[in-house]
This record gives C-alpha cells, structure tokens and sequence, in this order.
C-alpha cells in the first residue's frame, strides 16, 4: 500500500545563516511623537534574539511593528521574504498562521476555559479532527507543566499559569517564528528559569526563530542568541552576550548595571511646559 | 511528505518520509488507525522522517492509545534528528516503545 496522492514537500534544511527577518530603516510613531528612529535588524531562522531596553525605549512598539499591528511612519519589515507592510490581507493571514505570539499577561478569552483558549487557533486554521486537537493541547498543558488546568477558567489561574497558558496557545500550532513579550515579568525566579529553559528547548526542537521582548538581564543572558538593545527608539548595540556585557557604550553599560539614567533637562523647555496655558 | 506500508513478521511497517506537519497528519491519521482497525500491530518507521510537528506526534499518540484497547503494539524505529527531539521535548520517548531498527521488533 502506498500513498501516491501526497504531496512531494521536500524538506528544506534551513540555512543556518538564512535571515527569516529583515528591518531596514524602521521609523514608528504615536501621532507626532516618534518612537522608533531608523532601526536596522536581522534574524535569522532558528535564533533567539532578545530585545532589551529600559521602559519607554520602544520595545513593545517594535514588537507591533514586527507584528504588522502598527504601520511604520517610514522603513519596511520583510519577514519570511514578504513585506508585512504591503503584503495584501490574505498573504497576511497566510503569514500569521507561520508566526506564535505570546503577549505579557497570556492574554486569553476570560469567557472560554484555558483548554478552548488553547485549541482555538487549531479549530479556526485547520481541520484537524477533533480527537488530534485534544491531544495536542494536553502535550502543549504538559509542556507548560499545566497539565489538569484545561477545564478552568483563566480568572482561576495565576499570573505565572496565566502567562505559561498563553505561551502553550502560541505554540499550539508550532510556529515557525514565536515572539514573546515579557516572559519573566512577574513570576516567580525558579518559574522564570523554567520558562527559559522550555525556550531554549522549543528553538532546539523545534528549530523555531524566537524574538523575546524583556528587561530581565538574567532571562536574556541566558536564553539569547544576539541581543539588541534599544535606548529612546534607537538600536544602540546589537551582539552576543559576550559582546553585550563587554560593551563600553554607557547607554548600553547603564541597562546591564542597572544604573539609572540621567534625565538631560532642557531647562527653558521643562519651564515652558510646567506653566503651559499658566497665566 | 508521502508514506508507504510493507509487511515485517506479522507487523505493517508505516515507513513515513519527509515532514509531517498540520497539512498532512490527517492522512497519517487514517493509515494508522486503518492498519488497528484491521487488527495489525504497527511500527512506524522514522529512518527518512526529517520533521514532525505536535499533529504529528498527537496522531501517534492516538495511534497507541487505539493499539493498547486492541491489546497490539505500536512501536518506533530509527527515531533520529529532529524527530527524536521532539519526542524528547514532549517526553513522549517514555511513552513508546522506540526501537533502533524494524529489525529489532521481537515478536
């Protein structure tokens, strides 16, 4: 017995240096406020790249771009060799289906149960028969060490399981490319290792790109590949660990020692917007 | 990804090659559960499988639970790469019987 309609997909090793993702000269603004200014970045397939910088830097507006949930004021971001800025919505949709996204607090339906949160993008893209879809997400809850929470609510989960959910949606489809914001953010330091671990193994098994967004010096150190470490909408240093830490640029020096940053005041400006509209 | 059945002592051997994945479990999914139905133990050769995603593994699973109510076997040969790593990451490698080679299934 054969199967002679099945298709002759190849598999395709990827190049080790083949770039999955591409940002040139990304500008992104809120109305007249810039937030990105001319980022210039490469991943390539199977690595994790870590995202670091301080709160207001322009992490999470990178995040979006890359997401294709904002337009960039100027610049494009190619990502699987399509540009997700010109790309019509089915291409779009298309490319979506290749990509995870796990957001900061999970992120789930609070009206369905964690297991229906889970199973859902399974049961919207594809026709998999039911009985597959239970499976898969049960390996997906074991993985995420949630194994037994599929029949609760999200409201009844903590902070750390809600996140740990999230991540197993994302992943439920195996994407080819995950982009996680915040994985540490709240959790527990031996949870927050865990889920390091469980990224280095998907990328391992898997051979997912990983792009992570995060201010946690431990999480990034370990789990990264290159880092990229953004300063008020600007790329000021993209490297390995090493390169990172050995860096002698202060802005980038400053977010690995933890320094606070020292606020320029222009003194005429922050007079002038004190008593804007004062008489 | 295509896949053929041959026989070996009184099991099918389902060889699979290529990559498995969300677009072509289903069918791996019929041949399986058809080969139990039939009331045949199954190895499923990995030896020229150079991918397999969670549908994959899910139908697997499947597979052994069919198997285990029908008291046959389902066995793995020449999981390697990939594959293997998947089964790691899923801790599935506890779960089946993996054997090195079709060869060494004992009867």
């Amino acid at each position: 017995m054969s199967d002679n309609q099945t298709q002759s997909k190849t598999a395709q090793e990827p190049s080790k240096d083949q770039v999955l993702i591409q940002v040139n000269q990304l500008d992104s603004a809120y109305g007249e406020r810039k937030i990105l200014k001319g980022i210039e970045l490469s991943v390539k397939q199977g690595e994790i790249l870590v995202i670091m910088g301080g709160s207001g830097s322009g992490k999470s507006t990178l995040l979006k771009n890359m997401l294709g949930l904002m337009q960039p004021t100027r610049g494009e971001i190619i990502i699987d060799k399509m540009n997700i800025n010109t790309v019509d919505k089915q291409q779009m949709l298309k490319l979506r289906r290749t990509m995870g996204v796990a957001f900061q607090g999970g992120a789930l339906l609070s009206s369905m149960s964690v297991g229906d949160n889970i199973k859902l993008p399974l049961r919207q893209h594809t026709d998999l028969d039911e009985s597959t879809i239970s499976i898969m997400t049960r390996l997906k809850l074991e993985l995420m060490n949630l194994a037994g929470f599929e029949d609760l609510m999200p409201s009844e989960l903590s902070g750390g399981m809600l996140k740990r959910a999230g991540l197993a949606r994302a992943v439920i489809m195996d994407p080819k490319i995950l982009f996680f914001d915040e994985p540490s953010a709240g959790l527990d330091p031996v949870t927050s290792v865990e889920l390091d671990q469980l990224i280095l193994e998907l990328r391992k098994a898997m051979n997912m790109t990983i792009i992570v967004v995060t201010h946690e010096l431990e999480s990034a150190f370990t789990i990264a590949d290159r880092i990229a470490v953004l300063y008020d909408g600007e790329i000021v240093k993209t490297g390995t660990v090493e390169e990172i830490k050995a860096c002698d640029d202060e802005r980038v020096a400053n977010l690995i020692n933890r320094k606070p940053r020292e606020v320029q005041i222009d003194g005429e400006k922050y007079l002038s917007r004190l008593t804007e509209g004062a008489e | 990804m295509s896949f053929e059945c041959s026989d070996h002592l009184n099991y099918k051997v389902l060889h699979l090659t290529g990559e498995v994945d969300l677009s072509n479990s289903s069918k791996v999914r019929r041949c399986l559960l058809d080969i139990l139905d039939n009331g045949q133990s199954v190895i499923v050769d990995f030896s020229d499988l150079t991918y397999i995603d969670s549908s994959g593994m899910a139908t697997l699973v499947e597979g052994l639970n069919a198997a285990n109510k029908k008291k046959l076997t389902l066995a793995i040969a020449n999981a390697n790469g990939a594959p293997l790593q998947v089964l790691e990451l899923t801790r599935l490698n506890q779960v089946f019987n993996l054997i090195a080679s079709v060869e060494d299934i004992k009867e």
